[in-house]
């Protein structure tokens, strides 16, 4: 019983100090007087210590080296033993031919402009609707965020699939709906619309977590704020531009945040899937890969948060300025 | 004379129909669960048919007039896909890798929640910066030199390369789930730490006996959350556990494929589609029943966590 006492007591114990502050003697040999400022820095870091090992560990270490790999040739001879060959940027030099990837990005960043906003005012106005004083309003929030539950890659796959394999979803409505509509429309727009539709239904089922953050959001705004805008005459319409958004700013960013991320880890992301082939034949080539995407999304993330920032702090300097005259 | 006598009742019927404000009046309301209904069904229509079709008989799937409803119920595409599953036993290993590392995230995301949001020590914000960055960095990044380090350390194709980023807070979207308890364990009064310090409680026991009691709400959330989305993952599942430990996802995946590799007809290929719809649908029944059961925790979850933006 008393071993791992000495040891833990070598490690680590407090001793009664002098003026009533203890001291913490680590190894016998460091002595740190403990004031309370200092507890709370270990205690601290005794709590996030796990995370900053795991960070370091798993994923600074692993990001750092796969930054190494896609300027080397990486090879495991035997399986045991890892072979970096520095060959500088071939690996990125050859991306410009990697046709596939190429278009998967393309296609993921056209995505992702059609989708970012659409999801975002889509959730908005769903939650909306669900804020409204309605009956079955439980019912309905349940069935909006089901796809978070089931949407896992291989059934999204099989809904919405793209590529050769034709989704069953986009099978059948990309091909019955613009028939039926071909009937009495051109065909380029019963073509768009029933795209639409398979694009639609895929924008509402990314959306689940959105509508709750947007509902969250909207219940914690103020009902006295709409009394007293309404009696001073404001119709809703100009009270949803002048307290609702403004009070929905900071879950825009968020849920768009969310949606890129989401948007961008989701396994049936074909640009993912393109990382994942060339991964089988050379890891190398895959962190070259996975660094451009990397940057790429970093970029978008950038661009959105600053734009969703920027206005932010810009109408807040004008309204003080408002307010000052 | 008529005019006056209908008056009232015509304001009344106005009233009735638009409201005293535009969001109390029928046509409002009415307009409301027009809205709902048809975009609560557009949610459910791919489940539909997917249902539909995981009940189609080989005579339904060929035949042209059956468009979307099976003429009869029929069991053997459940039947199939069940024992291509191996259900019962891959039920078993899918939990193991599913129950155990939400478990670990659920509490380690609470530890350093609670770190971050009770103490103050240097560098803090670098650290809480790093844990939103490493959201938002794409897993691909770092997941090859991941991939060779357990395979080093002998954790590939095993339980192992799924728990150890869970204990580390490495897991899948752990960041979110430290946010939730940061933001959460940020709204406890502190006052309530300081008076069981006077009482001379160390810092653990405050969090055993105090903290943890608190956030029980948080706890259940953040466990649902991260065991629903353990439960879709495929994509890390397959690149770690391998043929190792297979998983109702990755031993549905195979069946695709395969069944892909031999199909030579087109009613073939139908067929394997209807058996991939019924194993989906397995698949997806274990998280449909937690979920009806415990809704309310997951989305009154995200109204409470905080998460959203303050």
């Amino acid at each position: 019983m008393k071993w791992y006492k000495s040891i833990f007591k070598f490690i680590g114990h407090t001793k009664k100090g002098t003026h009533g502050v203890d001291q913490l003697i680590v190894f016998n040999i460091i002595k740190i007087r403990l004031t309370n400022k200092r507890r709370e820095v270990i205690a601290g870091y005794l709590f996030i210590g796990i995370w900053i090992i795991g960070f370091l560990w798993l994923t600074l270490y692993p990001i750092i080296m796969s930054l190494i790999y896609s300027f080397a040739n990486v090879t495991i001879p035997g399986g045991q033993g890892i072979q970096i060959h520095f060959i500088g940027i071939g690996n990125y030099s050859s991306i410009l031919n990697d046709v596939q990837f190429i278009e998967a990005l393309q296609s993921f960043i056209l995505q992702l402009i059609l989708y970012l906003p659409l999801s975002i005012i889509i959730s908005m106005l769903l939650a909306m609707l669900l804020n409204q004083k309605i009956k079955l309003r439980g019912f309905f929030r349940s069935i909006f965020f089901l796809p978070v539950i089931i949407a896992s890659g291989p059934i999204m796959a099989t809904l919405f699939g793209s590529g050769e394999r034709l989704g069953l979803l986009s099978s059948t409505l990309s091909e019955d709906i613009p028939q039926q509509l071909a009937t009495f429309l051109p065909l380029f727009l019963a073509d768009f619309i029933g795209g639409m539709y398979t694009h639609l239904i895929n924008i509402l089922w990314f959306s689940g977590v959105q509508i709750i953050l947007f509902l969250a959001g909207l219940q914690k705004i103020n009902k006295e704020i709409y009394e007293a805008a309404s009696i001073d005459g404001a119709s809703p319409w100009e009270s949803f531009w002048k307290i609702t958004l403004p009070s929905l700013k900071p879950i825009i960013l968020v849920s768009s945040i969310y949606t890129i991320v989401m948007l961008a880890t989701f396994s049936t992301n074909s640009v993912l899937y393109r990382i994942n082939v060339v991964r089988q034949q050379s890891f190398g080539q895959a962190s070259a890969l996975a660094w451009v995407y990397f940057i790429v999304i970093g970029l978008v993330l950038g661009v959105v948060s600053f734009l969703l920032i920027y206005e932010r702090k810009t109408k807040e300097k004008k309204q003080l300025v408002e307010v000052k005259r | 004379m008529m005019q006056e006598k209908f008056k009232p009742t015509l304001s009344k019927l106005r009233k009735l129909l638009l409201g005293k404000h535009l969001s109390d009046g029928l046509i409002f309301k009415v307009i409301v669960y027009f809205l709902l209904v048809i975009v609560g069904f557009v949610f459910i229509y791919p489940i539909l048919v997917m249902i539909s079709y995981s009940f189609m008989s080989l005579e339904d799937l060929i035949n042209p007039t059956v468009f979307q409803v099976p003429t009869q119920i029929y069991f053997r595409n459940y039947i199939d896909a069940f024992l291509a599953l191996d259900y019962t036993n891959v039920f078993f290993q899918s939990m193991v890798v599913t129950l155990i590392p939400a478990l670990l995230q659920t509490f380690i995301a609470s530890l350093i929640g609670y770190g971050f949001a009770r103490f103050e020590f240097p560098l803090k914000k670098l650290w809480m910066s790093l844990v939103v960055i490493v959201y938002m960095i794409p897993p691909q990044v770092y997941l090859i030199p991941r991939f060779v380090l357990f395979n080093d350390l002998g954790l590939l194709n095993n339980v192992g390369s799924i728990l150890i980023p869970a204990t580390f807070g490495q897991g899948l979207n752990s960041s979110i789930f430290i946010l939730i308890f940061y933001q959460f364990y940020k709204m406890v009064p502190k006052a309530l730490d300081e008076a069981a310090q006077i009482d001379g409680a160390n810092r653990l026991y405050i969090y055993f006996k105090i903290a943890i009691p608190l956030s029980i709400p948080s706890f259940i959330t953040t466990f649902l959350f991260s065991f629903v989305w353990q439960w879709n993952e495929t994509f890390q599942t397959f690149i770690f556990l391998g043929d190792g430990w297979q998983t109702l996802q990755t031993r549905l995946a195979i069946f695709v494929s395969a069944a892909q590799g031999n199909q030579v007809t087109i009613i073939e290929s139908a067929q394997n589609e209807a058996q991939a719809m019924a194993g989906n649908i397995l698949i997806m029944i274990p998280m449909l029943i937690v979920y009806f059961i415990l809704q309310r925790h997951f989305i009154e979850g995200v109204d409470k966590s905080g998460i959203t933006g303050e």
